[in-house]
């Protein structure tokens, strides 16, 4: 149930996936000496080409292949890379790998290379590039980009239950009674004879339509899409110090009352469940909107474009909007800030070459131009700002809520910590048993037992 | 309890031939080509895997010894004890259904007809690649869109979560695998069928006995050492378990599918702990060669009652 950002649903690319898998180890791209660049979304394949079409007319001689795979494969096939010698020069990490990169040293740091070793943290958004250093203090990743959490919404769904989308700006919730937010999405949950949530005759065991749409159970990945959002306006951090924290907080009673009341919200019948949303394949926010099994979701900024594509049975677009986390027990709204960098590895045989690619990457013109095509906002100020402007102008969307968060100050970043793939096996399927409901909410009290044990072991 | 059924004549051997030649040289020059491919893919990695489960290893680091830690850590881990556990459980359900299923197929394509294009037909799930079966399966069984769980919920019944309950997740791919695999075996069963003569059941037909009876006396003792080597491979294939958890249910929900190959895997490849990996690999290669062992004992396969 790993749900970080782009990790494409469908099964037609799970197929892919496998046959990528088994044919792992082919040749790293067409030319001789291009620079072999992966990423994952293939959302974001078109504006870095046109990047690398303009990087290659500033260094002539110099060229640039871009190879795209889906989330499951990328990591399978970069890890046959590393051992197979048939990685990219250059790839996009992600922050819940890159610990464990450095520890199997297969990442350059940037400070050594020419070209990457003047990158200022001050040119990003604020906390971005900071993430990125490894425990040596030295530089791992080029930051490309940025990402908060907001609500998307089915507008026609808001109109039917009577609903104004101002009203969705200022909700609040609580872990005792859910707040206006439980009553929002209680309202929007519509049973199959009609009934909402909220009125008396409610079936919850045949529900049409669920108030809120479900990510799974977040165990892969901090409750990135899931519940991250709560437990952060609740106050709770994840480990005892951001980044490299060694001690774990799921024994907290924050987390805990925040999350029993979180999954307590499938008992209602107000948000799917593991078997509705399909198990270990699950679909995600996006296609349950569409498919009118949920009314509004979580969501991360880089599936924007995705939602604002959305369309209905008959081809019809929907009327997607987008509000703000809702406000929680500290009086704040919160959203977790994460981010993604280009990564060189040790196994490039060019690596001032790949430097030089990767600076360009983290430069004002190529984040301009991603900044233009409007899938994610980049890790550059000014890229962010014309990334507003461009769902303002060509999508007619209001992307505040994503922005807003930033700029309050009431974000927290992703927890960065060694192990990262233990702790994300261990925790994956405990959470997976909390929201099944076969384990109590306790039972991650032990799980924060095993993962402190995992750094005692490793130190 | 085969006894009963020793009344065909024992095929003479040939006479021996005098002065034996010495093949060994030219022997030798043709076993060397599979000598060679078992060696390199087959010895080798499996003396690798045995040095590596003694050690800390990571893929791109050299490996560490570190004697009994991966072994020590694995009767510890009850992730492991449940793995074991759940690819039992699986390998009863998939290995009972299919050789019962198979035999049944086998024995009416013998007795009823012999026509190929049906041959053919019972081999076709085994032409679809595992992936594929898996994908299908998982498209006809999802819990809400899917045609099987619609054509439940048409009559009448409650939707069963087939790939997403821990009750119902084992039988399943336990029956998607049945689905794939049961041709084969039937062929392979059907192969062994067609060993049997004619005449035993001509003899059994005249003294009136009917088809269960000759199923029971004539086909079933006579089947025996086929269909113990047919058990054998396919309870190492079945242990073996994993593109279709690795598709279908990823070892959920929880660790009710997690079977032992799905789980090396991922501590392999997932989370790059090479040598616990190759430690759990040689429990696994253990368990396989204990169970051949037990099973070629008891079905006595080395011995056939046609000779």
């Amino acid at each position: 149930m790993i749900t970080f950002r782009q990790r494409i649903r469908t099964a037609a690319v799970a197929v892919l996936t496998f046959s990528a898998l088994t044919a792992c180890g082919g040749s790293s791209g067409s030319g001789n000496d291009a620079i072999e660049y992966w990423l994952w979304d293939s959302a974001q394949q078109p504006g870095y080409q046109k990047c690398a079409d303009a990087f290659e007319k500033a260094n002539p001689g110099l060229r640039i292949h871009i190879s795209q795979y889906g989330w499951d494969a990328y990591w399978s096939k970069l890890t046959a890379g590393f051992i197979a010698d048939t990685a990219p020069d250059v790839f996009t990490d992600h922050l819940s790998k890159f610990a464990q990169y450095v520890d199997l040293k297969v990442l350059r740091p940037l400070d050594d290379l020419g070209p990457t070793s003047d990158i200022q943290d001050g040119d990003y958004q604020e906390g971005l590039a900071e993430l990125w250093k490894g425990q040596d203090g030295k530089r791992y990743g080029a930051p490309k980009d940025w990402d908060t959490i907001a609500m998307f919404y089915d507008g026609a769904a808001l109109k039917a239950a009577g609903v104004d989308p101002a009203e969705l700006q200022s909700l609040t919730w609580n872990p005792q009674d859910g707040g206006t937010f439980e009553k929002l999405v209680a309202h929007l949950t519509i049973d199959a004879k009609g009934v909402r949530g909220d009125e008396p005759g409610f079936d919850k065991s045949n529900v049409k339509t669920h108030g809120l749409a479900s990510e799974g159970s977040g165990g892969g990945g901090w409750g990135q899409t899931q519940w991250s959002a709560f437990t952060g306006s609740a106050g709770w951090q994840a480990t005892d110090k951001n980044p490299w924290g060694t001690r774990f907080n799921l024994d907290q009673p924050e987390l805990q009352d925040t999350l029993s009341w979180y999954f307590g919200l499938v008992q209602k019948g107000y948000m799917a469940s593991y078997e509705e949303i399909g198990g270990a394949n699950a679909i995600g926010t996006d296609k349950q909107i569409q498919s009118g099994t949920a009314a509004m979701g979580l969501s991360g900024s880089w599936m924007i474009s995705t939602f604002s594509k959305l369309t209905d049975a008959g081809g019809k677009k929907l009327d997607i909007g987008i509000a703000p986390t809702p406000i929680g027990p500290t009086g704040k709204r919160a959203s977790m800030f994460n981010g993604l960098a280009d990564s060189v590895t040790t196994l490039s045989k060019q690596p001032e070459n790949s430097a030089k690619w990767v600076k360009f990457l983290s430069d004002e013109e190529c984040q301009n131009i991603i900044g233009q095509s409007g899938v994610v906002f980049p890790a550059r100020p000014a890229g962010t700002e014309l990334a507003i402007a461009f769902n303002k102008n060509e999508r007619k969307l209001d992307v505040t809520p994503f922005t807003q968060q930033v700029e309050e100050k009431t974000t927290f970043l992703f927890p960065v910590t060694t192990n990262a793939a233990d702790i994300a096996a261990l925790m994956a399927p405990r959470f997976d048993a909390v929201y099944i409901g076969s384990s109590p909410i306790t039972s991650l009290t032990k799980l924060n037992g095993q993962l402190n044990d995992l750094f005692k072991v490793a130190q | 309890m085969m006894a009963t059924t020793t009344s065909i004549e024992p095929v003479k051997a040939g006479p021996a031939r005098k002065g034996p030649r010495d093949d060994t040289r030219l022997a030798l020059l043709f076993i060397l080509p599979a000598l060679i491919g078992f060696g390199v893919f087959l010895v080798w990695p499996t003396l690798r895997g045995i040095y590596l489960s003694f050690t800390k290893f990571n893929l791109l680091t050299p490996p560490e010894f570190n004697g009994l830690d991966n072994y020590i850590r694995m009767v510890q881990d009850p992730v492991f004890w449940n793995a074991m556990k759940v690819t039992l459980y699986y390998v009863l359900l998939n290995i009972g259904f299919q050789t019962v299923l198979a035999l049944v197929i086998a024995v009416m394509m013998q007795r009823l007809t012999q026509r190929t294009w049906l041959r053919g037909i019972v081999l076709t799930p085994f032409l679809v690649s595992n992936v594929v079966a898996a994908m299908v399966f998982l498209w006809i069984l999802d819990y809400q869109l899917g045609i099987g769980n619609t054509i439940l919920a048409s009559v009448g019944l409650d939707r069963i979560p087939f790939l997403s309950d821990s009750a119902w997740v084992i039988p399943t791919i336990a029956f998607i695998n049945v689905w794939r695999h049961v041709g084969y075996t039937a062929l392979l069963i059907f192969a062994g069928l067609q060993t049997i003569p004619d005449s035993v059941y001509e003899a059994g037909r005249i003294d009136g006995a009917s088809e269960v009876r000759m199923f029971r006396s004539i086909t079933v003792p006579l089947l025996r050492p086929i269909l113990s080597l047919v058990l054998i491979i396919t309870v190492v294939g079945s242990f073996q378990v994993f593109d279709t958890v690795a598709i279908a249910t990823k070892g959920g929900p929880v660790d009710s599918s997690r079977v032992l190959q799905y789980y090396i895997y991922d501590v392999a490849f997932g989370r790059f702990q090479f040598g616990y990996a190759s430690a759990m690999s040689v429990a696994l290669l253990a368990v396989l060669v204990i169970i051949t062992f037990i099973q070629y004992r008891l079905t006595r396969a080395e011995s056939s009652d046609l000779a």
